[in-house]
């Protein structure tokens, strides 16, 4: 390093300065020392936390990670990150990462009521094959189940949802993406019969507005803020409209800050639908062309357990999906009572604000991006939510151009990659295909070359569904695998705790370090993360992203890959199939699982001369074979020709992601648009060809009340959510000193007065308290959220405030994805 | 895990090392101060004793000087504190021997609405006048570091600015675009003197190994405007109107356009 001659002065000054100040500065300050980076090994990666995807650089020496860097190439984030990717090489080394399997035991023995013991994996994996098989035996498939993660890499999920669905012949397996972005997958599919966004990160620097219906970009989505910014910032017509319950950082921005009362939104989307007809604003030919009309069933319950007072009535909970044909008069009809007046009566929104919303959408001259993220999904009404807002893309046929679109933002780093494109939902098979159609399972039986009706039709539990049938006892034997779930779940205390210490459950928990959800688990299996393994993610925009294996995993640490395929090797299929199905292929008898499901001539038919070279991959040399290329290329055989084309797997590891579908190499950025998506036919237009006429759905949907607003005693509405500084559980971030310390406790951001009114003041310490449980923290009125009065926000991070036990396990009853946004508390001094 | 997200700081406390060299030195300030005013950094300060350079006064405390005559060294204050923040100053410690101080790297000023030290003090060393904790001035806070500040590259960190107590007024974000990536945003921290209260928490809070943000003592920092120019636009702000009303508005009118 050269100091320059200003550089000179400027660290002398410093230097004279310091002296005579009496401090004394490390030699490294006065001296320009030179740092040795030749041996340094640098490769790519994609970020480890949120949806966004942005691109890092790894540098390892010895085995080790030792720095880290944005790629300054990469488009989604061109050498920038925020600071939980600035300390991206920090998470793998936590004191307390777990590197030996860990099972509860007493007097040697296991013992669910014992203390963790070291075990070896064979240990582990005999006493997890006894309660599986025992579960089978007694139960069925049904009594076993898995709750996977938006984390996984591709192959990962591919591959556990195979092992369950195809293997143990059980449907109940589910994603944290279920908590995360179910009601938008249920969005996409109910509208246009296909998952996804149609745009992608593109729009954000050329809209002409943004309008975020329920996002705090400025923090969940850091890199992106920093790109809508800065296209507020170029252009002075740019519009940014903020929709929330409570101000944020993201309202900084806002030309046009909305503040509503929760569930409201509801209101504000028919309002504005009712405003673009009633001025005329309707694209008549696009709606004619390109849309049907439908009116969805009202009476839908809120997904809560059946004998529940709200769930008594609900005479459509069953058939919540269900919807029937209407034309665009009775639309029209439905939507004329959200006037402007009603809608800010409803809302406590001003007049003036939702009319210049609804303005933005109306005007034919300006594009429109609508943005959202958890507070449209998680939302007891969120598929309906999510239907709406496609309604006024649909309604003015602002969609799927450079700029115009509703896009959904996702939390999870493969969200979309692994959750949804390979289907590790309860009643998802890999490219949007579903157990529930036999020619579906037709599909996946034959590609996976398994006995016809070896998939059960049925769906699986879903998310919340798995902890209810874990505390009723019908859910036995229960993998946990890449999240963190006793922390993440609603109402833990009285609904996820109690089905992990179940006498009558066996709960394995695979994690890189003891969590919350590993100390509730009867095992825990010490888990390789991130670079430790190759990997793929998906992430919001459809931009696949490939690594190799860059370091070791520490101790005996395996990959999730590594854990699911080798247990499939504990089980013989006739432990596991019925004779029924064994009779139609009895070439399989006296086989294992991993014969059948991984050693099945497709996944293993990719030799060890073709991985990374110059790269470890240790499931490629365990297995002895390319276990990655091998699933990745079977999974990729789904959605080929099927309009969720992924492309060339060697291709994946030279570029910078692409985004699918990949179609003669080519990637789409606008899909369903003629000249943009190779899917759509010449002379058309648009094609929403994941319906069978093309067209997509216009929805007619109600406001609804949410399911426990405040009342008397419990008077506060609680809103959940996440920080910048610390990404979900805190299971990473709250390992590094400095995220840490930025963010250390979770506190009760509140409004002044509604403190006052409690006798409270910043920085006292609270109960906070609804029906279900209380914590106890330290009241905020200054911070980063404002919440008006009657709200208060408390984040999730934190593990020694576990927010989850006040929540409610309510659902979107299409979805089921639980409503974190809305219950009511009560604040009392501590 | 208990350890990770125990609410003990994580950041080890700097064990002091007392050695000859920092005898020395202390004993050296003096001297120390001198040399500085030669080099045109202290050209503002206004007293002899030397003012401590990283060591933080309690809020209310006097100008050195008085603090000095006032404070009778009993510790009332750093008793009364509850969040363990301020400490008296060692012997082998910079600043007098028995007076209240806090590191802001350390452990931060939390600004307690009732300030408790300030009631806690017997002389008026700290002045019982501060009512409003907002009001104290204990230091104030430097972005002393662009080149390392993650906000001047680009990077979304802006922890300083989200920990602010005073958030929006002491710190704000002033937005500005990325001419390296041409398309994304930069959020610059930008500390505001008539707000900041000097409480450290940025400092405490940075992320970097070493602070690009630093609370120091006012004197040291703060520039002041000759009293011959006064900025236009905030005259008329406080006017409310333009200071020379009778002046017109409007151009008379351009060559090439119709009025």
């Amino acid at each position: 390093m050269k100091l320059t001659r200003r550089e000179y002065i400027k660290s002398n000054a410093i230097a004279a300065a310091a002296a005579a100040a009496g401090v004394s500065l490390p030699a490294s300050t006065v001296l320009a020392g030179k740092e040795d980076n030749s041996s340094i090994r640098w490769d790519k990666a994609p970020c480890r936390f949120c949806g966004t995807g942005c691109s890092i650089l790894v540098g390892t020496q010895n085995d080790r990670i030792v720095a880290t860097q944005g790629d300054p190439d990469a488009p989604v984030n061109k050498g920038l990150n925020c600071i939980k990717g600035y300390f991206l090489s920090k998470i793998p080394y936590g004191k307390d990462r777990l590197t030996k399997p860990l099972l509860r035991k007493s007097n040697g023995v296991y013992d669910k009521e014992g203390e963790f013991t070291p075990v070896s994996w064979d240990e582990a994996f005999d006493i997890m094959a006894l309660k599986w098989k025992e579960a089978l035996k007694k139960k069925g498939p049904t009594s076993v189940g898995m709750f996977g993660s938006g984390q996984w890499t591709v192959w990962e999920g591919y591959a556990a949802a195979k092992l369950y669905k195809a293997g143990f012949r059980s449907n109940n397996i589910d994603p944290n993406a279920r908590h995360c972005m179910a009601s938008a997958v249920a969005g996409f599919i109910r509208t246009f019969g296909i998952d996804e966004p149609m745009g992608c990160y593109d729009d954000l620097d050329q809209s002409d507005t943004f309008v975020l219906w329920g996002s705090n970009m400025a923090e969940m989505h850091p890199i992106l803020w920093s790109r809508l910014t800065n296209r507020r910032l170029s252009a002075k017509h740019v519009r940014v409209v903020v929709m929330s319950t409570y101000s944020h950082r993201s309202c900084d921005l806002a030309d046009n800050e909305i503040i509503f009362k929760p569930q409201t939104d509801l209101v504000i989307a028919n309002y504005i639908a009712n405003y673009i007809i009633q001025s005329g604003a309707v694209n008549e030919e696009f709606v004619a062309k390109h849309t049907n009309f439908r009116k969805g069933v009202t009476d839908i319950g809120y997904g809560l357990r059946p004998n529940h007072e709200l769930e008594k009535d609900a005479s459509d909970s069953k058939k919540a999906k269900a919807s029937k044909p209407i034309s665009f008069e009775e639309y029209k009809e439905f939507v004329s009572e959200y006037t402007l007046e009603v809608a800010s009566k409803i809302s406590g929104v001003p007049q003036r604000n939702l009319e210049q919303l609804a303005k933005y959408y109306a005007d034919p001259n300006r594009t429109v991006m609508s943005l959202w993220t958890m507070g449209m999904n998680q939302h007891t009404r969120g598929t309906w939510v999510n239907n709406l807002v496609y309604n006024i893309h649909l309604l003015t046929g602002k969609i799927s151009q450079p700029g115009n679109g509703p896009f959904s933002l996702t939390g999870q780093p493969s969200a979309c990659g692994t959750a949804r494109e390979v289907g590790t939902f309860a009643h998802r098979l890999p490219a949007d295909l579903v157990v529930m159609k036999k020619a579906h399972r037709d599909i996946a039986e034959k590609r996976w070359q398994v006995p016809e009706g070896t998939i059960p039709g049925k769906p699986g539990f879903h998310a919340v569904l798995q902890n209810r049938k874990l505390k009723d006892g019908h859910l036995n034997a229960y993998w946990v695998m890449c999240n963190n779930n006793v922390q993440a779940a609603a109402n833990m205390i009285e609904e996820t705790l109690p089905g992990y210490r179940n006498p009558e459950n066996f709960i394995v928990v695979s994690d890189p370090y003891p969590t919350v959800t590993a100390q509730a688990a009867d095992l825990v299996l010490p888990t390789a993360m991130w670079v430790e393994k190759e990997g793929a993610y998906g992430n919001a925009e459809r931009r696949t992203q490939f690594w190799r294996q860059q370091i070791p995993a520490p101790g005996e640490a395996k990959s999730d890959l590594w854990q699911l395929v080798e247990f499939s090797k504990r089980f013989k299929v006739e432990e596991v199939w019925p004779n029924s199905l064994l009779d139609k292929m009895p070439e399989y008898r006296g086989k294992t699982l991993y014969d059948i499901l991984y050693a099945n001539g497709e996944v293993n038919k990719f030799p060890l001369s073709e991985t990374q070279a110059g790269f470890e991959n240790d499931e490629a040399m365990h297995f002895g074979y390319y276990l990655q290329k091998g699933l990745f290329e079977e999974y990729a055989g789904f959605g080929r020709g099927h309009k969720h084309d992924l492309g060339d797997f060697d291709t994946y590891h030279k570029v910078r992601g692409m985004r699918w579908p990949v179609v003669d190499g080519k990637e789409t950025l606008w899909r369903f648009k003629e000249g943009s998506d190779p899917y759509v036919e010449e002379g058309t237009g648009f094609q929403f060809y994941g319906k069978p006429d093309n067209k997509a759905w216009i929805f007619a949907l109600p406001y609804q009340p949410a399911a426990e607003e405040p009342d008397a005693e419990f008077d506060l509405w609680l809103c959940t959510g996440r920080v910048l500084e610390h990404w979900h559980s805190g299971s990473m971030t709250q390992r590094v000193p400095e995220l840490h310390r930025a963010f250390p406790d979770a506190v009760i951001y509140m409004h002044p007065d509604d403190a006052k009114a409690r006798g409270l003041r910043r920085g006292m310490a609270a109960k906070i308290e609804s029906r279900r449980g209380l914590i106890t923290t330290r009241i905020e009125t200054k911070g980063r959220n404002r919440p008006p009065r009657g709200l208060v926000f408390v984040p999730w991070f934190d593990a020694s405030r576990l927010i989850n036990k006040l929540t409610l396990d309510a659902t979107c009853p299409i979805s089921k994805e639980t409503d974190y946004k809305k219950c009511a508390v009560k604040i009392t001094k501590a | 895990m208990v350890d990770e997200v125990s609410k003990k700081p994580v950041v080890p406390v700097q064990k002091k090392r007392v050695s000859r060299r920092v005898f020395l030195t202390d004993s050296a300030r003096g001297a120390g101060v001198a040399l500085i005013v030669g080099t045109g950094l202290w050209s503002k300060a206004k007293i002899a004793h030397p003012i401590p350079f990283r060591e933080i006064r309690p809020p209310g405390a006097l100008p050195e000087e008085d603090f000095l005559g006032r404070c009778i060294r009993c510790g009332l204050c750093v008793r009364s504190c509850p969040y363990d923040t301020l400490r008296l100053s060692k012997v082998e410690e910079p600043g007098v021997v028995g007076t209240p101080f806090f590191k802001a790297r350390e452990v931060p000023c939390e600004m307690c609405e009732d300030i408790p030290c300030v009631a806690a003090c017997p002389t008026g060393a700290l002045d019982k006048g501060l009512t409003d904790i907002e009001k104290s001035r204990m230091g104030l806070a430097v972005l002393s570091d662009q080149e390392t500040c993650l906000n001047f590259l680009g990077l979304r960190c802006e922890v300083c600015y989200r920990v602010c107590p005073v958030m929006d007024k002491a710190i704000t974000l002033e937005r500005s675009q990325n001419q390296r990536t041409g398309n994304h945003a930069m959020f610059i921290p930008t500390v505001h003197s008539d707000h900041c209260t000097g409480c450290g928490k940025c400092e405490r809070s940075c992320v970097l190994t070493d602070a690009a943000i630093n609370v120091l003592p006012i004197a040291l920092v703060k520039g002041e405007m000759g009293k011959h120019y006064r900025l236009g636009w905030v005259e008329k702000e406080k006017k409310g109107s333009p200071l020379v009303p009778s002046i017109m508005n409007k151009p008379l009118g351009q060559w090439g356009k119709d009025k």
